[in-house]
């Protein structure tokens, strides 16, 4: 559960049109320390599929896909490795 | 009397003057609000000029206008620098005439260039973001008769996020009116999976790419650039050899935010509509340094200045404010030397970019020649 993962920095681009959730989670995870979780709060469900396509292609660790229904966003936690 | 500083004199600030001036003309005429605008230099800098330097079709100093030009003369108009923004005391430092009181606080300080977050990439990097940069990439591109022309979006956030498609729909035109386009090689890459953070607009332009022979690689992180081997390395693990580079720069905010624990990274945390500081009271952020999900972009700073204005004017006259800001940003794209569209969108509207035509390209350029109508308040 989400509740398990408590993350370092909230990248939160709810509502985000240009240049849109990814660019913002590339623009963290590229300042971050290895190690440092991100969370990625996102509205749009492209982030589902484009999110852990990158994560895999730059090596770092995608930890959990949380669907927050009710307030209809995604929280994307991720682990910036070495 | 209420006090009201605006730290930062580009297209942000000097509109919120302008129209603070506009919306409080009573007020301030029986001295019951000062506004004051800081700026660090006397000269406002409009950096869509830029794009056109590398080609010939402007110069930097097209670019520059005196503020005090461009402001109400209701306006204080300070010529001097921040050191210190103090949100509990309500108060700024300025370097040369000490401290300064507010009530209500805007930040327009704008975006930093800082290349040297990627290693090699001040010494093996051209850009068109600054003056120098421009001017520096024009006498290399006048020069460049063949081999790799690679333009790579490293910089996430960056200004303008239309800017480093148009130069390369700039640049294959230019190279081909030079009769040099068969002997150059241009690739563009991008952080994501496709060609531009909006896919309508990526959607929009791959075609273009693909009828005008332009590469494009995707997923593409810069994390180095080796000068001497002429070679960027990604985040991503591969690597692009270069004869070329023209680097989009990292970014970053302002210590001052930074210090004054308003937000990470230098840029202000803000309400996406109010456009409040999350962690002060009575301080504003608008334009780049405000951390809100759209563009970098002066349409974006000119937009929000008009609500942070009419909120600033309720607010002064004890009323509740309503206004907001909804994400509207206009974007001018070249596609060509001599055509180019545009594109419209919000927070909850997605753009729709129309083909490209002559008449738009024209646009733009009346625009950026109209611009300094813009800072004044009167487009």
């Amino acid at each position: 559960m989400s509740e398990a993962i408590t993350p370092d920095v909230t990248v939160d681009a709810r509502g985000a049109a240009c240049p849109g959730p990814l660019m913002d989670l590339i623009g963290k995870i590229k300042t971050a320390d290895p190690g440092t979780v991100v969370e990625l709060k996102t509205t749009d469900s492209s982030s589902s599929t484009d999110v852990p396509e990158w994560i895999e292609k730059a090596g770092h660790d995608l930890l959990e896909i949380v669907e927050h229904d009710e307030e209809d966003y995604w929280s994307i936690y991720v682990e910036k490795t070495e | 009397m209420t006090r009201i500083a605006i730290v930062g004199g580009g297209t942000g600030g000097t509109v919120l003057a302008n129209r603070l001036a506009d919306r409080l003309g009573p007020e301030l005429k029986r001295g019951d609000v000062e506004v004051t605008l800081v700026n660090d230099g006397p000269d406002q800098v409009y950096k869509p000029t830029f794009l056109y330097v590398p080609f010939g079709e402007a110069t930097p100093e097209e670019a520059r206008h005196p503020i005090v030009d461009l402001v109400d003369r209701k306006v204080d108009l300070r010529v001097d620098r921040v050191t210190a923004v103090d949100t509990d005391a309500k108060e700024l430092t300025l370097r040369a005439d000490g401290p300064l009181a507010y009530d209500y606080l805007v930040l327009a300080t704008g975006a930093r260039l800082v290349p040297d977050e990627v290693p090699g990439l001040a010494e093996g990097g051209h850009h068109f973001y600054d003056a120098a940069g421009a001017e520096r990439l024009r006498d290399a591109l006048a020069e460049f008769e063949e081999g790799h022309l690679v333009l790579s979006v490293i910089g996430v956030p960056h200004m303008c996020p239309a800017a480093p498609l148009e130069f390369v729909f700039m640049a294959d035109q230019w190279l081909r009116e030079l009769g040099r386009r068969e002997d150059v090689d241009i690739t563009y890459t991008y952080p994501i999976q496709r060609i531009h953070g909006l896919a309508p607009v990526a959607e929009w332009a791959q075609p273009l790419f693909d009828e005008r022979g332009i590469e494009a690689e995707t997923f593409f992180n810069a994390e180095e650039v080796d000068p001497d081997e002429q070679v960027v390395h990604t985040m991503e693990g591969t690597e692009m050899d270069y004869d070329l580079l023209v680097g989009i720069p990292p970014h970053a905010g302002s210590p001052l935010v930074s210090e004054a624990g308003l937000g990470d990274d230098g840029w202000v945390a803000v309400d996406n509509r109010t456009l409040e500081a999350e962690h002060a009271d009575d301080v504003y952020a608008i334009g780049d340094i405000a951390d809100v999900p759209t563009s970098k972009a002066g349409s974006v700073a000119h937009y929000e200045a008009g609500a942070v204005a009419d909120r600033l004017a309720s607010q002064v006259r004890g009323q509740v404010p309503t206004a907001s800001y909804d994400g509207k940003t206009i974007c001018f794209i070249e596609s060509g030397t001599d055509e180019g569209t545009f594109i419209e969108f919000s927070y909850d509207r997605d753009p729709a970019p129309k083909p490209p035509s002559q008449l738009v390209h024209w646009g733009k350029l009346a625009y950026n020649e109209s611009y300094w109508l813009t800072a004044r308040g009167l487009l």
